[in-house]
């Protein structure tokens, strides 16, 4: 389904790999003894990737004793053990995804889209929708961002590109409403997907928060089971306030997973390290584009290797 | 200057008590405070970098004279470098006396450019000045729609071309209709662009070249972490803005983002948006982003945020009731109430000048607030009024009413008689402090 997903992922991450971890092989493999000066570069690079001051020493201090205990320093076994060491903060990562035989069984399958202000929800709506109608599903949208203006006319053009359907209602009306319809619509007409779009809201917002909780109870009121995802959907040109948002996020909301948009920039989204060792919480897709198929499903090894990688 | 630092820099600081001399070694644990406040505040490691090697020239060697602590010589030199990197001054536009003011608006994706346009034009659009807005985003669904709305919201009239896939001729025409029709600015929201997307850049600097604007504002979201630089640098080198707008500060984002930004292209930082309503927009105070950085926290938001949720006869109230030390748990769970309004515990805490560490020590979360409420709630009147009576019978009762056990009734009077121990030093010191702030922020 995913066709040619690595080769997606290497080319979006391609700056990153370049910028970043091939300069930090280039550092060490290029010097005998991996001295303090050295591991100091390293922990530069390390943090111009967003990873973070606590997570970056942690990953230094690892690979320093890895190395020192190895012969060789070539570049070989530094890309091999930095690669084993950012995989084991990923290596409770479930990859499970959204497959079909895990949305058959709940039918309909209820995801709940969530995040700060312009952090890509929308766009990343659209292209879930495709994805899953792709894959023959029933898929409606309940567009509840009544806030924002033109938030339904935004949605509409993706609705239309995923050819899917959507219930929207006028801007300002209740977004609980538009969620309680949309489930009713989906049980009516036995949707195998539906897809709630939520306005962007920032987590110190108490009031907003509030909401984030009502609507989620909405969707269980009318579908049982519901919901079966709760995604942050996260910029990943975001700072260590990534960290913040996400627990914020996880106490109104129970995240069931992130989903980290704009890697197709120069922003390495390494935020996504702390959030891992921190909060446990998997990362599921990375939007690598404006385009509607540049979401991809995220797999830690293929993340990793593609930031390694030569 | 900062009166109240990060706790951790503030223990750092202290340590270098009772020297004569600032030396490498007893300011070493200062400078890593220093470094890692900056990195948890996205300024970029470089910069952070560059900050602190300036700290330590400057402050190495100085001798500490008797007037003031090495703490205060070392938080001024913090200040002073911070202030020479930030500037001081509070930079305004700079706007046509003659002719059409153009102001263009460029960023990344998601940053915040048409919601601050439309602030901008309603800022701007006062003492007979007339401004347009123009639609040239024809990427991002809707985006001209949504600038439509907006600009109804505010009463300004926003120009767009239906079907048009040219931003630059749309700003062109844009321009001539202004200077038909009598507009004394325009305001071009551009669609939000990858620094690395060449086609899209080549895009922006032919608008430029074409409509020749006046202040060209790239527009930066307060919570960008470490590429920041690389943006920013990318959209300098292809149009040189002028300045930069910061968005989304009324979050918890440290901003740290700006002190990079400076530092890469040296353009001032002009305006803040700091909410979702089209009045909130301020100009830039480098001071206030200061504070927020190193400080303890941001002693101005948290008393916008206080003023949001508290009611003025409410908190005068409460005012009096802790400086005359009769604060009881009727108080407190009016208080708890409107905290819990304003936000998380643990990022309200640290905005508190000279509260933050005392209460943290007590260990409140957020859900034990529930708890605590639903202690509280089960006391009777007098009981509140006057905790002094709470005997064992007493607690024994209010935890089966309320559902908890006895320990957590005592660990909450305990607390109780703690908080009114330090709401007792809080008046004596904190509360001058919080009011000086207030009037500031109000005068
Ligand atoms: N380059 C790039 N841009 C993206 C990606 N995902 C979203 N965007 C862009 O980011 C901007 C904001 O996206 P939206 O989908 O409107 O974000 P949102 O979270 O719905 O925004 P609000 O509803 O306003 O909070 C748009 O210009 C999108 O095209 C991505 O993966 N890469
Ligand atoms: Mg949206």
């Amino acid at each position: 389904m995913f066709k040619n997903t690595f080769e997606k992922l290497k080319s979006g991450l391609s700056k990153t790999r370049n910028r970043i971890f091939n300069k930090i092989v280039e550092t060490i493999s290029g010097k005998a003894q991996i001295d303090e000066h050295t591991l100091e570069e390293i922990e530069e690079l390390l943090l111009s990737s967003d990873i973070g001051y606590d997570a970056t020493i942690q990953i230094i201090e690892r690979v320093r004793k890895e190395l020192t205990s190895e012969k060789e320093r070539s570049g070989e076994v530094i890309t091999k053990v930095l690669k084993q060491e950012l995989l084991k903060i990923l290596e409770n990562n479930d990859i499970k995804l959204l497959d079909k035989s895990e949305i058959n069984r709940y039918k309909p399958f209820v995801i709940l889209i969530v995040g700060v202000n312009g952090s890509g929800k929308t766009t990343t709506i659209g292209k879930l929708a495709y994805i899953f109608k792709n894959q023959g599903l029933n898929v409606i949208i309940g567009s509840a961002d009544t806030f924002r203006a033109a938030a339904n006319d935004q949605l509409e053009v993706w609705v239309k590109r995923a050819n899917v359907d959507m219930v929207h209602k006028t801007h300002g009306s209740d977004p609980s409403a538009v969620v309680y319809e949309t489930c009713e619509l989906a049980l009516k007409k036995q949707a195998d997907v539906v897809l709630i779009d939520t306005a962007g809201r920032l987590h110190t917002k108490t009031n907003l928060m509030d909401e984030l909780r009502k609507i989620k109870s909405v969707t269980k009121k009318v579908i049982e089971h519901a919901p079966n995802e709760i995604l942050l959907v996260l910029d990943g040109n975001t700072g260590q306030n990534g960290i913040v948002q996400t627990r914020e996020f996880q106490k109104y909301s129970d995240l069931t997973g992130l989903i980290i948009t704009k890697l197709d920039g120069t922003a390495k989204g390494g935020i996504i390290f702390q959030i891992a060792n921190e909060l446990q919480i998997p990362v599921k897709f990375i939007g690598v584009g404006e385009g509607i198929d540049d979401l991809q499903p995220f797999i830690a090894q293929d993340y990793v290797e593609a930031l390694i990688l030569k | 200057m900062f009166e109240i630092l990060n706790d951790k820099l503030e223990k750092a600081i202290k340590k270098i008590t009772g020297q004569g001399r600032i030396s490498e070694q007893n300011i070493s644990d200062t400078l890593r405070e220093i470094r890692r406040i900056l990195l948890d505040a996205d300024v970029n490691y470089k910069v952070a970098k560059d900050f602190i090697d300036n700290v330590k020239t400057k402050a190495i060697g100085r001798e500490v004279l008797n007037s003031v602590t090495p703490g205060q010589l070392i938080t001024k030199i913090i200040n002073d470098e911070l202030i020479s990197l930030m500037g001081s001054k509070v930079h305004e536009l700079s706007v046509n006396a003659s002719g059409i003011t153009k102001i263009m608006l460029v960023g990344l994706q998601g940053c915040g450019k048409t919601t601050f346009a439309a602030k901008l034009a309603n800022y701007l659009n006062k003492n007979n000045r007339k401004v347009l807005l123009v639609a040239a985003d024809i990427y991002r669904p809707a985006a001209i729609e949504q600038l439509r709305l907006l600009g109804k919201q505010v009463n300004i009239d926003v120009f767009s071309i239906n079907g048009s896939n040219n931003p630059v001729s749309i700003s062109e025409r844009a321009l001539e209709f202004a200077e038909e029709n009598n507009f004394n600015m325009i305001v071009i929201d551009t669609a939000g662009r990858l620094h690395i997307d060449e086609d899209l850049m080549t895009e922006i600097r032919n608008i430029k070249k074409s409509v020749n604007p006046n202040e060209i504002l790239f527009v930066v979201d307060s919570m960008i972490g470490q590429d920041a630089v690389n943006s920013a640098k990318a959209f300098n080198d292809a149009i040189e803005f002028d300045g930069v707008v910061l968005t989304k500060l009324d979050g918890d984002a440290k901003g740290g983002c700006a002190l990079s930004i400076k530092a890469v292209v040296d353009k001032p930082i002009k305006f803040i948006s700091t909410g979702e309503k089209l009045d909130m927009i301020e100009i830039f105070h480098p001071d206030r982003l200061a504070s927020r950085i190193l400080g303890k926290g941001d002693v101005v938001t948290f008393v916008e945020k206080a003023q949001e949720q508290f009611d003025d006869r409410e908190a005068e109230h409460l005012e009096k009731r802790l400086l005359s030390n009769q604060f009881d748990f009727n108080d407190f769970l009016k208080q708890i109430k409107m905290i819990k309004k304003m936000g998380s515990l643990k990022s309200l805490l640290g905005m508190i000048p000279g509260v933050g560490s005392a209460v943290k020590n007590m260990n409140v979360e957020d859900n034990q607030l529930v708890k605590v409420e639903s202690i509280v709630q089960s006391m009777t009147k007098k009981e509140r009024n006057n905790p002094k009576i709470l005997n064992g019978s007493r607690r024994l009762r209010i935890a089966r009413g309320s559902g908890n056990t006895i320990q957590d009734v005592n660990r909450l009077l305990k607390q109780f008689t703690e908080m009114q121990k330090m709401m007792k030093s809080f008046n004596t010191k904190g509360m001058n402090k919080f009011k000086n702030i207030k009037s500031i922020k109000y005068s």
